[in-house]
């Protein structure tokens, strides 16, 4: 177990230099001089020159990505924004955390809603509940984020004035954004809950258990649920990802500090270093957002667990561990 | 896409042709899968035609009819240079489409050959090329986007390209999945027995085998990236005004949210029904192509 997860973390190391370097190119290609940019309008050219030496713009790609890097790994120094003379590594940290938080409620909130709505459409399938729960959430797959947004906002701001069209500092400036990212992994988990648990429903297992006389409830939650909670699992994950990354249009809209409206802002000014910087953060969370995701694989499945040769239970035997404690029946 | 699908069918192999009859008559019986296929040929028709049916031009200002709601003369009011927004949004149809179509056919051919001599050649190029596609994967693709627009500007085309490209990893593993599943197949070992070339096993043999899920992607691609497309543009890092993107039509009618709401219903709404239409289709697709998964 503890080899493969020092693999799976090993593997970190590839992925965050791969990304960076493929972004550090992409940036390369860009038009215009850095020193240029770094420097402001109406610089004299030796002015320029010599911004070029400093900043290291006179040594090939390769050299330069290197030295970038090795900053970034020794001193957590991802350079200077262009702009505002305001170490990248300072901006993001201070811009970072909402975004998380943005991004973080949003799938918390959207598993929470979908998960149950999943599971109850899958036990009552073909129903008109199930019927009403796969509509919405085709509805809350296809309607994107910003829609929700600003439709949000025209309601509850601008017509009821119930809540605030913009801020993320209170509980109730952080509902509607909250609620229009959310929408998408609510509809998201929702499917892949009801598709999943339809997989296992019908396993000769359950119907065994069935037989046995086992309360509805636990059956459903403790050993079909036990079993179609993998690629819920993955999904989530990969939402979170996916949110982070989309989080800035939401950003814009209600005018939230995060990482998603910085990094935009940097695109408009041409200020490669933050977006740089702004993009390799990213992507190490969704790479250690994917590590987890792994991790919880082995944690829950006990074929994985057993091929690392730990016999130690996840959460869930701990749960029924709980309950087995009880006086049987039969 | 049915349709298409079914022409192709028609002039070559008699099994795709079944395959294809088989596959629409099931999709028929699907009632909201029929409807966004019919709402989708509609909307094409639109993007296509769209010189001729828009009532207006898309950019020319007309001073004297600022802001206006829906009237006889404009069904969906003018914007805040007296602009019409149906006739905007009709011709924003033909953008979102056609970025949605191009960008899907990049990723799925780019896409496609990675996969394809990933799972074909397998141990050591597979290794190197799934590798590199899994450490894609972790950049966010709309963050991917973002990177390649911040570079090389906002046009048409390089939205195209930049949506495209940061959406290779998905069809690749695709790809890369369905070739291995069907490679150690006898009919792909009897084409090579009779000297079919690896290009030609790939291309005219195992390929037109895995069409079905391919499809189902494919539809689904076109749908994110109508969506990638929208958010950039809405954010100002899409098309640049006075082309009539609809997410670009969004973000300049978010300043009149107040007393101007129609401004922003009409695009939201296309946005939302094309993409659900998308979804539904895809959906309606991958049940009619595979009666195995539908419950």
């Amino acid at each position: 177990m503890i080899k493969y997860i020092l693999k799976r973390i090993l593997f970190l190391i590839p992925t965050l230099l791969f990304v960076s370097f493929l972004v550090y190119a992409i940036l390369y290609a860009a038009p215009g001089d850095p020193a240029q940019l770094a420097i402001g309008e109406g610089a004299t050219q030796a002015a320029i020159e010599a911004k070029r030496i400093e900043l290291g713009l006179d040594k090939p790609l390769l050299m330069q990505y290197l030295s970038w890097l090795k900053k970034a790994v020794l001193h957590f120094d991802f350079g200077t924004s262009y702009r505002s003379d305001i170490s990248v590594a300072y901006q993001i940290q201070s811009y970072f955390p909402n975004t998380l938080k943005l991004a973080g409620f949003s799938v918390l909130a959207g598993a929470a809603v979908g998960i149950p709505a999943g599971i109850l459409a899958s036990v009552k399938q073909a129903s008109w509940f199930d019927n009403l729960v796969m509509s919405f959430a085709m509805i809350g797959m296809s309607v994107p984020a910003f829609v929700f947004a600003l439709v949000m906002i025209l309601i509850f701001s601008v017509k009821l004035r119930w809540l605030p069209p913009s801020g993320f500092s209170t509980v109730k400036e952080m509902l509607l954004p909250v609620i229009a990212l959310g929408m998408q992994p609510m509809a998201i988990c929702a499917r892949m809950t009801r598709s999943s648990m339809l997989e296992v429903i019908r396993q000769d297992y359950i119907r065994t258990i069935r037989a046995k006389g086992q309360r509805e409830f636990d059956l459903i939650v403790f050993h079909a649920f036990k079993n179609a909670l993998m690629p819920i699992l993955t999904t989530i994950g990969l939402q979170f990802g996916a949110l982070i990354g989309g989080a800035f249009v939401t950003e814009t809209i209600f005018l939230i500090p995060g990482l998603g409206r910085l990094l935009v802002s940097a695109v408009t000014n041409r200020d490669y270093p933050l977006v740089l910087g702004g993009v390799v953060c990213v992507a190490a969370v969704v790479a250690v957002t994917n590590l987890f995701i792994d991790l919880a694989y082995a944690f829950v499945d006990p074929r994985v667990r057993a091929q690392f040769g730990s016999t130690r239970g996840g959460v869930f035997s701990w749960l029924r561990h709980g309950k087995e404690k009880a006086p049987k029946e039969g | 896409m049915a349709q298409a699908w079914k022409r192709k069918g028609a002039k070559g192999r008699l099994k795709n042709g079944y395959l294809a009859g088989e596959t629409f008559r099931r999709l028929k019986k699907n009632k909201i899968a029929t409807a966004s296929l019919f709402v989708l040929l509609f909307l094409v028709f639109l993007s296509i035609f769209a010189d001729w049916i828009a009532p207006y031009s898309y950019f020319e200002q007309n001073l004297r009819d600022l802001l206006q709601g829906p009237s006889k003369a404009h069904w969906l009011g003018t914007d805040q240079y007296g602009r019409d927004i149906l006739s905007r949004l009709i011709y924003g149809t033909r953008i979102s489409l056609s970025v949605g179509v191009v960008a899907v056919g990049l990723a799925l051919l780019l896409g496609g050959i990675l996969g394809a001599a990933a799972g074909y050649y397998g141990k050591r190029v597979d290794n190197m090329i799934m590798r590199c596609m899994d450490i894609m994967l972790s950049i966010p693709s709309v963050l991917l986007a973002l990177a390649i627009v911040a570079t090389f500007g906002t046009s048409l085309l390089n939205l195209m390209i930049a949506t495209g490209v940061s959406t290779i990893p998905g069809y690749a593993r695709l790809i890369r999945a369905e070739i291995l599943s069907n490679k150690d197949q006898e009919y792909v070992e009897a084409a090579r027995a009779v000297g079919a070339g690896d290009f030609e096993i790939i291309t005219k043999h195992i390929l037109p085998n895995c069409m079905a899920p391919i499809l189902v992607q494919a539809t689904f691609g076109v749908a994110t990236a109508i969506l990638t497309v929208a958010g950039l543009s809405f954010v100002g890092l899409g098309l640049q005004p006075p082309i009539p993107e609809w997410g670009s039509m969004l973000s300049e009618a978010r300043s009149y949210i107040r007393d101007y709401a129609y401004m922003l219903i009409s695009p939201a709404a296309a946005i939302a029904l094309t993409v659900f239409c998308l979804n539904a289709l895809g959906d309606g697709l991958r049940d009619a192509l595979d009666p195995k998964l539908k419950d």
